[in-house]
């Protein structure tokens, strides 16, 4: 499973925001040019089309938390090199290229935040870190944010953007998908929502795993979702895929979601969702119904 | 079964051929018994030394033999009352992964398999291993029922991977994927997986949330196929040979790296060598390791699970 590489410019959103004022941006969608910064005033969708671009982790906190505030969690966690992996470049070489062009150490950031004023375990991809994939680090605090949900009691919301399992950790990034669904299990044991967000694009092992394990699951509108990617289908079945396949409206007539979301509504969705799941008055558990007696 | 031999494999092949060849005539003639008793010694000792340096990509090679025994052939060798059980109530049988109900000394068990096809037609049927949804929710119906009756649950793993198709995305291959982990991981029974063949990434690890997980001498397990990882690496899938170095995907880097718990021995020149002493060598790795788990509570096995799996990775800070 191997994270996109790169294409057109290299620079993602965020990067391109930093450039200041004057600088003009082509829209994906409707190819119209517009200013980085009215761009960065809708959180990177346009204006015209509604075509969602890539948002960075920072942008999404100021969008979906009060006071755009996050209580960071385990932000010191690196990853090792278990395999000795080099590709070209050694693994280590790779991530602190990484950690230097995205200012984080890793693919994730977790911590604690409120939405409309619901206090949550709150989740986000960083898709600029080598294409949010998973590795032992991403594995490890999506496991984190789950075990402190449950315990805390928290809701976990989690915005997925990753191409997959890290390749470069090998079969030790397999492993986390198991890891993190676990966690999962537990929330789920504690009966404590997950609301899965899912985000361009979200595929392989993260897919795979917790991603479509939400309570409930929201993508954005015309995010590539999907277990193999695009061209590993295309060689497998020689031929192309139709127009819209593995995008959040397929997803969504296919049943695997529950709702498409505006991101610039999802803060006020998330928090009804949440004000549905969290702020209720629960019906008295009805297990406590006892088995009838057997006589020996 | 057509025998296929690798390049790698001849010297070995012909060794074990013709130990093959003197037990049959041992049987008939007990002269030949303490020659038998030498040739098979030496063989095995041959055998060993030829295989002791295989390639990453050579085991591989082995892992995906076409004459390898398969989860049926396991099954046929090491349960009773075999009792195949089909489909996802909610779309179609896959053939691909085999499910049921069997008898393993004296205990009722549930049984979870990928499954490879003999020869082309065959090959259609089971799509040589790659499960689409329909199978992993078979499996994953499986895996409730084991949990809900007290049955526990025995894996084998051997496919190249989780198929990648159109109408596998459109019935959710992602979501039947991380349904399994979810199921495996709160089964409240003993569950043993063994890698028999290739231990193909997500599509793989949907039958491996296990309490243990054992590998075969000449079994792989992967988060990418070595074609797949040098196809992007270096945009050649002809440098699969690298890719399978690097990729650490041997029973012995697995063995290391604690994602396996057990390598289990094959025959001499491997399991498609002899196809009953391969299935002993798992029913001895099976039984040991199914007593041990047998002893602990369901809350105790949920828990030993987890923590298997929570404790892998590799991080600082």
């Amino acid at each position: 499973m191997p994270w996109p590489t790169r294409k057109r410019g290299g620079l993602d959103a965020h990067e391109k925001t930093s450039l200041g004022k004057g600088v003009f941006r082509k829209c994906d969608g409707c190819g119209e040019t517009l200013t980085a910064e009215a761009l960065h005033e809708t959180f990177e969708v346009c204006p015209q089309c509604g075509q969602h671009h890539k948002l960075s982790a920072a942008r999404w906190r100021d969008l979906i938390l009060d006071d755009g505030k996050l209580e960071v969690w385990d932000a010191g966690l690196e990853p090792t090199d278990p395999l000795s992996f080099a590709d070209g470049k050694p693994y280590p070489d790779r991530v602190a290229a990484s950690q230097r062009s995205s200012k984080a150490k890793e693919a994730i950031e977790i911590g604690a935040g409120s939405i409309n004023g619901v206090r949550v375990a709150y989740g986000a991809f960083l898709f600029s870190f080598m294409g949010g994939s998973m590795g032992s680090v991403v594995g490890e605090k999506v496991t984190r944010l789950f075990e402190r949900g449950a315990a805390q009691r928290l809701p976990v919301v989690l915005l997925q953007a990753s191409g997959g399992a890290r390749m470069q950790e090998g079969i030790l990034s397999l492993m986390q998908m198991a890891k993190t669904v676990a966690a999962r299990e537990r929330l789920r044991d504690a009966g404590v929502p997950f609301v899965s967000v899912l985000l361009h694009p979200t595929t392989g092992g993260v897919a795979a795993s917790f991603a479509f394990l939400g309570d409930v699951n929201v993508a954005e509108p015309g995010a590539l979702i999907g277990f193999a990617g695009p061209r590993v289908i295309e060689t497998t079945i020689r031929q192309k895929l139709p127009e819209g396949f593995q995008r959040s409206e397929f997803l969504l007539d296919h049943g695997m979601i529950d709702r498409i979301t505006s991101r610039l509504e999802m803060k006020q969705e998330l928090g009804l969702l949440l004000g549905h799941l969290v702020l209720t008055t629960p019906l008295r558990a009805r297990s406590s119904r006892r088995l009838p007696e057997v006589d020996d | 079964m057509a025998a296929f031999v690798l390049p790698f494999e001849k010297p070995v092949v012909e060794l074990v051929t013709r130990v093959r060849e003197l037990r049959a005539l041992a049987e008939q003639d007990r002269q030949f018994l303490p020659e038998l008793r030498r040739l098979e010694e030496k063989a095995g000792r041959l055998a060993k030394e030829l295989f002791s340096d295989l390639s990453a990509w050579q085991k591989v090679q082995l892992s995906r033999h076409p004459n390898r025994p398969y989860t049926l052939d396991y099954i046929g060798h090491l349960f009773d009352e075999w009792l195949e059980l089909h489909g996802d109530r909610s779309f179609g049988d896959d053939a691909a992964i085999v499910c049921g109900l069997a008898r393993y000394r004296g205990r009722s068990v549930v049984v979870v398999g990928h499954q490879k096809g003999r020869g082309a037609k065959d090959n259609v049927k089971r799509n040589f291993g790659m499960p689409h949804p329909e199978g992993y929710r078979k499996a994953c119906r499986m895996y409730e029922l084991a949990s809900r009756f007290g049955m526990p649950i025995l894996t084998f793993i051997d496919t190249p991977g989780a198929y990648p198709g159109i109408g596998a995305e459109e019935r959710g291959q992602s979501e039947a994927i991380g349904a399994c982990l979810a199921a495996m991981a709160r089964a409240r029974v003993p569950v043993i997986a063994t890698i028999i063949g290739e231990g193909g990434s997500g599509g793989a690890l949907a039958l491996g949330v296990a309490n243990r997980v054992q590998v075969l001498e000449y079994g792989t397990y992967s988060v990418i196929s070595p074609e797949g990882c040098a196809s992007i690496l270096w945009k050649d899938g002809n440098k699969a040979d690298e890719a399978a170095e690097r990729l650490r995907m041997t029973a012995p880097d697995l063995l290391r790296l604690r994602v396996v718990d057990r390598v289990v021995e094959e025959p001499a020149g491997g399991a498609h060598q002899d196809a009953a002493a391969a299935a002993k060598l798992v029913d001895a790795a099976l039984h040991t390791t199914l007593t041990e788990l047998l002893a602990k509570s369901p809350d105790q096995l949920v828990d030993d699970r987890y923590e298997r799996f929570r404790s892998l990775g590799a991080f600082v800070g």
